[in-house]
């Protein structure tokens, strides 16, 4: 009976569908934990006021229970219970665990505030005044809400001017400088004639005096939107009673986290999706956005696609169309799919030694000199990173472009050659299109491996906070020599580096959750562009 | 190289013996040199450089008229028809010897132009071969390919083809749809108005029936028979009744060698050859 059991297939057909559901079962958990985690730490908790059985009273949002460990087994078991309690500024630390035993009552205060600022991370408390110029404007909850939310909005208009002028007009002034100052140079190694060259260059530095002159003009500018901004202040208490006094103009936004509708939760968080999608990061990253970080991936992704498809797609031509068929083009196969294997941080190494420093430092040599000791291309950059990605997937193009176009039938092309077609028409007519769909499948495999790369990069041009992106306004608007920053990275950096890990965990299952989401919509985009192809095409399945 | 080689039912088979003393009919007997169209001389032709796929094979075809070759599976039947088209080119480590003059020039030449004797020799496939593209592009393509991009002109082509090979009343509502929609038969037939629309002067066929029900292999014959008009047509074919009922000449292979070649009712009726008529009335093959 139990022969025949083995003998029918089914033990077989059991372990194949077993195996499969176990991997399914393995990927549908890592998304749901990262989901679960990430998605829920943009929804603003009720803070919950504990009284202690020593007197002390705490407030914050609970994060996590869990079961004492030595009570454990015990027969009774006990908990404890962890409360981010914030308020770093006053006692050092973010989150505090509570034995459950040690609760003697709890309550969710109406006036409890939630601050989240600038720096320090959030504040919970209560609101006593808000003050104009060092004069009490506003006494008690009543009235002082309703101030701190009018004062909060002028300041935060003010640092919307403040951002701009700094990061536009004065970057733009830089910039300008900066030119100037490379002419200077250039003029001085290029011109000559001495009195000539002292004419160009007292033309420049006139330049740079009004530049500089410029500049001067923004700074008071700034500075008196500073002075603006610092005449708004607020005293706040925490719930044991300590003052603090805080700059409005430092709080991010303030909401009361026991009083609020679903409506307006609901409003909270978006906002705050909002604000990690298209802010810069602050507080070491471990609060704010990831603007930077997925604008950097994308544009990396994409400058990799746009370079190693062509090559890899040529190479791949070449192997399978035109190279002699021999233990030579064996052996150079044999290499290629070995590349894929080989670790990704020696790949990272290469990129620095030759992109880097060979080709990189080459060009600064030879068309930035003037802008040297400062390197421009001879320093880690998003093109470097990118050309040592492309390097690292080209063997997954070339494989897969190979395997689509020997799965062509010969009696296309011999129906093609019969015709009087060339072996280059025949290519470019009908093996070319009809292997399209198997070469966007390899594109799309080289996407998602580049797109979740990180030990090369971190080497070859990624940091932890870029000054600038790849792209602005001066040309030629791609700055492709510059640092960038990246989804892949920024997850090792805030979850790994960051001084306040506990903070920054629920950063790094966000973060996690959006390089997830963008490498599947880099791949569903080049699937669609591969569907559109194929059902024009209408054949063959690859 | 001559003489006695073992059929596969083995009883000897005669061959002809080399050189030239006449290997069984005479290539002048069939026609005047005018109606010569391809003239083989002494081919011989090798995939590996070791054993001989052609062995030193004369034929004359007639233009004008369907000529058929027939024999046993690995004959070299195939191999033959793909010489003159040049197509084994494409085998890495074929060599060929001899030679053959299509319509005056001799296309063994290496230094001849193969798209050139490509587009004067046209093939249909023994699998029906359409591109992945409409059917109209499909016809199309050959024309293309000679340079001819003049939208009124490609139509004209287009439908003549479609017409000449009987598919322009099935097609003709869908041109712009695609190829691989059409049922095998129609394939074929698309594959042979593809064939004739860059106008080549002969057509070679690889046993074009052999994926076709009947009804579809019915069609394609009427069609080879309309087609001799205009065409000197070459078919291979695995069928003695289909030989017997297109071809005005026979050619019977074996081995790699031409054992017989004459009118086809000589030689279905009264084969000279012993190895002929045991293959045609079915005592080996």
């Amino acid at each position: 009976m139990f022969k025949g059991f083995l003998r029918s297939g089914d033990p077989f057909i059991w372990l194949t569908g077993g195996t499969l559901a176990f991997s399914l079962l393995m990927i549908a958990a890592l998304i749901w934990i990262v989901g679960a985690n990430a998605l829920g730490f943009f929804w603003p908790d009720q803070l919950r006021a504990v009284d202690l059985q020593d007197g002390q009273k705490i407030l914050g949002s609970v994060r996590a229970q869990e079961v004492i460990p030595q009570s454990a087994g015990a027969g009774q078991e006990q908990y404890r219970t962890q409360f981010q309690v914030a308020n770093r500024d006053l006692y050092g630390s973010d989150f505090r665990w509570v034995d459950d035993s040690l609760m003697t009552g709890h309550a969710f205060p109406e006036q409890a505030i939630y601050l989240e600022r600038y720096e320090w991370g959030p504040f919970f408390g209560f609101l006593t005044t808000v003050r104009q110029d060092g004069e009490i404007v506003a006494e008690g909850f009543d009235q002082a809400w309703p101030k701190f939310l009018e004062l909060h909005a002028r300041t935060q208009d003010t640092l919307d001017n403040i951002h701009t002028i700094e990061k536009k007009d004065i970057g733009d002034i830089n910039y300008e400088l900066e030119q100037l100052r490379i002419e200077v140079k250039r003029t001085q190694r290029q011109e000559t004639d001495p009195t000539r060259a002292a004419a160009k260059i007292a033309a420049l530095e006139e330049d740079i005096a009004s530049w500089q002159q410029a500049y001067e003009e923004k700074a008071q500018e700034l500075a008196a939107l500073y002075q603006e901004n610092s005449r708004y202040h607020m005293t706040v208490q925490d719930i044991n009673g300590k003052e603090k006094e805080l700059a409005i103009a430092g709080v991010v936004r303030g909401f009361l986290p026991n009083n609020m509708n679903w409506f307006e939760r609901f409003g909270l968080y978006v906002a705050r999706f909002w604000e990690f999608f298209w802010e810069d990061p602050r507080e070491a990253n471990t609060e704010g956005g990831v603007f930077p970080a997925i604008f950097g991936t994308v544009m990396m992704v994409i400058i990799m696609s746009i370079v190693v498809v062509p090559f890899g797609v040529v190479a791949a031509l070449y192997l399978r169309e035109y190279a002699k068929q021999g233990p030579l083009v064996r052996a150079v196969r044999i290499a290629v799919n070995n590349l894929a294997g080989v670790p990704s941080i020696v790949f990272g190494v290469f990129g620095l030694g030759f992109f880097v420093y060979a080709i990189g430092g080459t060009l600064d040599q030879l068309f930035y000199q003037d802008s040297l000791p400062t390197p421009t291309y001879g320093t880690g950059g998003i093109l470097w990173a990118s050309l040592t990605l492309a390097l690292l997937t080209v063997p997954v193009v070339i494989v897969a472009t190979e395997e689509s176009l020997s799965a062509i039938p010969t009696e296309w092309r011999e129906g093609s050659l019969a015709l009087g077609a060339t072996k280059w028409e025949t290519l470019q007519k009908i093996v070319i299109p009809g292997a399209l769909p198997g070469i966007l499948t390899g594109t799309i495999l080289a996407m998602a491996r580049g797109a979740g790369e990180v030990a090369p990069l971190m080497i070859t041009g990624v940091v932890k906070l870029a000054p600038t992106l790849p792209v602005d306004g001066h040309w030629p608007f791609f700055h492709l020599e510059r640092k960038f920053m990246h989804l892949g990275f920024h997850i090792y950096d805030v979850g790994f580096q960051s001084p306040n890990v506990e903070a920054a965990k629920p950063m790094v299952f966000m973060t996690t959750l959006l390089l997830i989401v963008i490498v599947i919509a880099l791949n569903l985009a080049a699937i669609a562009i591969r569907n559109r192809l194929r059902s024009r095409l209408r054949f063959g399945a690859f | 190289m001559e003489s006695q080689e073992k059929s596969p039912l083995g009883h000897a088979v005669t061959l002809p013996p080399r050189p030239d003393s006449g290997n069984g009919h005479d290539p002048t007997a069939l026609g005047t040199r005018d109606n010569v169209e391809v003239e083989i001389r002494d081919l011989c032709l090798s995939y590996d450089g070791r054993t001989q796929t052609l062995k030193h094979i004369d034929m004359d075809i007639t233009k004008g008229q369907v000529t058929a070759f027939i024999g046993p599976s690995g004959c070299g039947k195939s191999t033959l028809l793909r010489c003159l088209n040049r197509l084994n080119d494409l085998i890495d480590g074929c060599t060929t010897s001899g030679s053959i003059v299509v319509g005056g020039i001799q296309i063994l030449d290496q230094t001849l132009d193969v798209t050139e004797l490509r587009k004067r020799v046209g093939m249909v496939f023994q699998k029906p071969n359409p591109f992945p593209k409409t059917i109209y592009e499909n016809v199309a393509y050959g024309p293309r390919v000679l340079g001819i991009h003049n939208k009124a002109q490609l139509n004209d082509i287009v439908e003549k083809s479609l017409r000449s090979a009987a598919l322009w009343e099935e097609a003709k509502d869908r041109l712009h749809d695609n190829a691989l929609g059409l049922s095998g038969g129609q394939h074929q037939r698309l594959c042979i108005a593809r064939t004739i629309a860059v106008e080549p002067e002969v057509v070679l066929m690889d046993e074009p029936c052999s994926a076709l029900d009947p009804i579809a292999t019915t069609k394609i014959e009427e069609l080879i028979h309309e087609l001799k008009k205009q065409y000197t047509i070459v078919i291979v074919t695995h069928n003695m009744q289909q030989a017997a009922r297109v071809s005005d000449f026979t050619a019977f292979m074996y081995l790699g060698e031409l054992i017989e070649f004459g009118k086809t009712e000589k030689l279905f009726t009264t084969p000279e050859k012993q190895a002929t008529e045991d293959y045609i009335t079915g005592r080996f093959g």
